[in-house]
């Protein structure tokens, strides 16, 4: 079993790596592609803890998905980059004041309560099937959460379209409900043409 | 940091505790720009992800991984909705630069 923990801390430090070149990268493309990196690494870690559907899932929707929208976004504006680089360092050392912090205060927590050294549970047998059980708690105790989220997807669906959508002037598209409002009055108008009685 | 031939709990959380710290840090950095500052909401999500995981995995309770699942959900649903909302901003005003964005300052 040794060989988890190398993975472990494989993928970790190669998240950790692609993280911060995320923040760090001076092009948007080059931080969405390291986001991309890592999204498989953390897919690697799931897989490593057994959670293998949701490992999947997040390179499906994530990787797939996500970063492909992100990708399409930043390719799509044209961002005057050196504008928004400004002022880059002026508050890096208070933000790196306060991880360091954090990440020292949480670390402390996590070694000496005994949360952090719950032993570990034995090897996942041969037969386990995450996406199963997953699968039977989804559909059973989880069923109207699991509605919601599938609405919740659906009102993005539509707040993204409405949002993006625009009416371009003087295109020659048809438009149904102008044709279905029109009337007769409109369209037609009788002018009398008889002469004027002398 | 091995018991058993495994990493501990304790690495797991300390792996998600220093993404968040990065994923916070790069909201510090990248404050002008909305594009890295919504990848760097992704990175606090995947941190929040990575807990729920390793502690469904050593509690021996599925129920994280159900969490998991609706934090994905809400997260692409989030993001969709912010990267619109750039577009829109984006076609009125030619910048994604944060500090155009104070119309509404009084």
């Amino acid at each position: 079993m040794i060989i988890t923990t190398i993975l472990f801390y494989l993928f970790s430090a190669i998240l950790l790596g692609s993280a911060t070149a995320v923040i760090t990268a001076r092009n948007p493309v080059y931080a969405s592609l390291f986001l991309v990196l890592a999204f498989f690494n953390a897919a690697a870690l799931f897989i490593l803890l057994g959670a293998e559907f949701l490992g999947l899932i997040l390179i499906l929707v994530y990787v797939g998905a996500v970063m492909v929208l992100f990708l399409f976004v930043v390719m799509m504006l044209d961002i005057n980059l050196t504008r928004l680089k400004e002022g880059f360092l002026s508050y890096l050392p208070l933000g790196l004041a306060i991880a360091i912090l954090g990440v020292l205060e949480l670390a402390v927590v996590f070694w000496t309560s005994p949360l952090g050294h719950i032993p570990a549970p034995g090897p996942i047998p041969a037969n386990a099937d995450n996406t199963r059980a997953l699968g039977v708690l989804l559909y059973t105790h989880y069923l109207y959460p699991f509605e919601i989220a599938a609405v919740i997807l659906l009102v993005a669906i539509i707040a993204a379209i409405a949002l993006t959508l625009r009416r371009r002037q003087g295109t020659k598209t048809q438009s149904i409900d102008a044709q279905m409002a029109v009337r007769a009055k409109d369209r037609i108008s009788l002018v009398n043409l008889r002469r004027p009685e002398q | 940091m091995m018991m058993g031939g495994q990493p501990t709990l304790a690495a797991y959380l300390i792996l998600g505790a220093i993404l968040f710290s990065i994923g916070v840090v790069g909201i510090f950095l990248n404050r002008k720009n909305v594009i890295i500052l919504l990848m760097a909401i992704e990175l606090l999500l995947l941190a929040v992800n990575i807990n729920l995981v390793a502690f469904s995995r050593y509690q021996g309770n599925l129920e994280g991984q159900v969490f998991v699942f609706f934090i994905l959900t809400v997260a692409a649903a989030e993001a969709a909705i912010g990267l619109a909302i750039l577009v829109v901003y984006f076609r009125n005003r030619r910048s994604i630069n944060v500090e155009d964005i104070d119309e509404l300052r009084g």
